[in-house]
């Protein structure tokens, strides 16, 4: 167990390394110069722009660049060049206004794939599993943003609840309960466009553990020697084909920082994806290499994680 | 008139694969209706290139009427207003004009040309992408890499990259030393007398890692990247343009085919037939394609299915966010992203465009589905 910790420890610090060479050799061999996105400018002189190229070290070769990248980032003094804010406080802030969507959609989606997945896999074949698959595909299928439009359109229209954005606009300092329900109305609509491909893919998958559990020798011991088909399918069943759902924990942690770059667009939610997405269109290198760093770590720890947490629940496992 | 044979010997099956393929396929009502969906697609998207494309096209797409602004669909056009040759080509907007007067109905058929190939093209790049890794890590994954070899690689990519940067005195050096290298080493195996290596070669002519070590570890390090976040990126630096995007969605979405691929390719390099063709004498490029390949292809085809639909949404995310095709090209992403500003006084904008991507990724992933289960050999057995 521990060497298999320290083995896989190093494999992914060296796959970090890569991942970090790759992401800074895409970035800066684009064609494309930050300098120039804003070539009508009129404020910006070649003057300026030599200045702006010595600040950032761009005039440096592209190996001293990369190492001076990587140690700023870990002494924790890279700043945006948009504005010069340290970007790990910036992606920070913008984090803590992610964190709640992707509590709320993480919660919607747990909740509600297993009870449907379940439900799928004990009546398999009839009405309940047919229309539940074909709406999975459907939720799977559907783009995202067409279903925010549906979805907004359809809540504003009969709710006339305000939903864009992360409160109402110069709501000032109403009573407690008109703000926590502002805060709900707001935070609703783009949780639950974030569940829905989760829900979709994680009942079909549920469904599809519990099918083959449900297909194993000792369950049809369990009927056979007459237990309630309730206690069958929830103890003996169920609680098998749960393993697998325990290493999912850790692979959701990337979600964590992947965000929604086009829900967050279209709701202005000021969070991480969305800062992403202003950081591509300014160009900001420093911003978008430290999402991508940041967001490779969430990868790597949770895939560490789930392999962790396999061999705990799993007993036959040896890695 | 021949007689009944009477002998016993061994029978062919009764149904060909084919045969019995679309024997389980009917049973799949909704991967048949994904399975015309999509030819349907395919035929509208051909057909549209013909009628939009062209000097003096039967659907203009481009054909701007600012006196016929968001008309709602089904409209027939204000005739004494119009030139002639500004008359919608079936006499009525079918599916309405957007903010320019534009024929919504002639955008989508060029916007559906757009969607087919950007999903076909791309999946194309990462099949093949993906199957070129796969095979080689599942077939010659047990080969080793050596020191010097990857020594060699790095001075070429170092010389390369000096001579791009503007120090080609230098970057011609290195050049000259690994290709100096690489003439040296063939020289000593094909040509040279002495097989034994110089000591100073024995130090570097050590092995590294198997080559199934690398193209996996390759493939973790792409599965580190956030994908859309990737694209959109990498979509945001390169100029605008349609191939730009296939390219990019293609060579970040090769992992899953690989490791498929060369999961089916080591299983299979096991097996009897291969040890026999390879006991033939039989090459190794045509063991891979012609051998296990055939036998590999079944995983591949359902993920190419279903890839082709998160191309498609993909593709219309992109558009929708402005890095598409660049603006007088329609696809179903622009005109969305076009339509919203208006998604109250003509939400046809919206409304058409979306269920369009909607119904076509859904046939692709159905269809894609059905094919899983059609492969799937478990299945197979009770027919």
């Amino acid at each position: 167990m521990l060497s298999f910790i320290g083995r896989s420890i190093i494999q992914k610090i060296i796959t970090l390394f890569f991942v970090s060479i790759v992401s800074f050799l895409i970035i800066h061999l684009a064609p494309g110069k930050p300098s120039q996105v804003d070539p009508m400018n009129p404020k910006f002189t070649p003057e300026m722009v030599e200045r702006f190229r010595k600040e950032f070290n761009l005039d440096k070769p592209l190996h001293v660049q990369y190492l001076l990248f990587y140690r700023d980032l870990f002494t924790g003094k890279t700043a945006s060049w948009k504005d010069n804010q340290p970007v790990l406080r910036k992606i920070w802030e913008r984090f803590l206004n992610s964190l709640p969507l992707f509590i709320v959609g993480t919660i919607l989606t747990w909740t509600l794939s297993f009870p449907v997945g379940i439900r799928s896999a004990i009546f398999r074949g009839g009405f309940y599993d047919r229309s539940a698959t074909f709406f999975s595909y459907l939720l799977i299928s559907i783009p995202g943003f067409f279903f925010a439009y549906i979805l907004i359109i359809f809540v504003v229209n009969s709710f006339h609840v305000p939903v864009i954005g992360m409160e109402t606009f110069g709501i000032g300092d109403p009573s407690w309960f008109r703000w926590f329900m502002d805060r709900v109305w707001h935070l609703l609509l783009p949780s639950v466009l974030g569940a829905t491909g989760g829900i979709a893919v994680l009942s079909r998958y549920v469904r599809s553990q519990m099918l083959e559990v449900e297909s194993q020798d000792y369950i049809r011991t369990a009927m056979a020697k007459g237990l309630p088909p309730e206690q069958v399918h929830y103890k003996h069943a169920l609680r098998n084909a749960l393993l697998p759902f325990v290493t999912m924990f850790g692979l959701i942690l990337p979600g964590l920082i992947g965000g929604s770059v086009i829900i967050e667009s279209i709701f202005s939610w000021p969070g991480m994806g969305r800062m992403a997405y202003e950081a591509i269109l300014a160009r900001d290198y420093p911003v978008i290499l430290t999402v991508n760093f940041v967001s490779a770590v969430l990868v790597l720890a949770g895939t560490f994680i789930s392999d962790v947490l396999y061999m705990v629940v799993d007993p036959r496992i040896q890695l | 008139m021949n007689p009944e044979p009477t002998f016993e010997g061994p029978l062919a099956p009764r149904k060909t694969r084919l045969q019995e393929s679309w024997h389980l396929l009917k049973q799949n009502r909704l991967a048949v209706l994904g399975l015309i969906i999509f030819i349907l697609f395919f035929i509208t998207a051909v057909i549209g290139l013909i009628l939009t494309s062209g000097p003096d096209p039967m659907f203009d797409p481009s054909l701007v009427r600012l006196q016929e602004k968001l008309r709602p669909p089904l409209s027939k056009p204000n005739l004494d207003m119009l030139q002639p040759d500004e008359l919608p080509a079936l006499g009525v907007y079918l599916f309405g004009t957007d903010d320019l007067g534009r024929d919504t109905f002639s955008r989508m058929l060029q916007g559906s040309w757009v969607s087919l190939t950007v999903g076909f093209v791309a999946v194309g790049i990462s099949v093949l992408v993906g199957i070129f890794m796969g095979g080689i890590a599942g077939y010659f994954g047990q080969n080793h890499i050596y020191f010097d070899h990857i020594l060699v690689v790095v001075l070429l990519f170092a010389a390369g990259a000096l001579i791009m940067v503007g120090a080609p005195s230098q970057g011609l050096g290195l050049l000259a030393l690994g290709l100096g290298y690489i003439v040296y080493s063939l020289w000593r195996k094909r040509i040279s007398e002495k097989k034994v290596l110089p000591i100073w070669l024995h130090v570097l002519h050590k092995k590294a890692f198997s080559v199934d070590t690398l193209i996996m570890r390759i493939v973790d390090i792409m599965l580190c990247f956030p994908s859309f976040f990737l694209i959109l990126t990498v979509v945001a630096l390169l100029p605008a343009s349609i191939y730009n995007i296939m390219i990019i969605i293609g060579l970040t979405s090769w992992m899953g085919t690989t490791r498929f691929v060369r999961a089916e390719f080591l299983s299979l390099r096991e097996q009897d037939f291969v040890t026999a063709a390879r006991a033939l004498g039989v090459g190794d490029f045509r063991i891979i394609f012609r051998h296990m390949m055939p036998n590999a292809i079944a995983p591949v085809l359902v993920s190419a299915t279903i890839g082709i639909a998160t191309a498609i949404l993909t593709e219309a995310g992109l558009s929708f966010l402005g890095f598409g095709v660049p603006p007088p090209h329609a696809t179903w992403g622009n005109i969305l992203s076009d339509g919203k500003r208006f998604i109250f006084d003509a939400p046809w904008l919206t409304f058409i465009p979306g269920f369009a991507i909607l119904i076509v990724v859904l046939s692709f992933n159905l269809f894609g589905e059905g094919l899983r289960d059609i492969l799937n050999p478990k299945l197979r057995e009770r027919y």
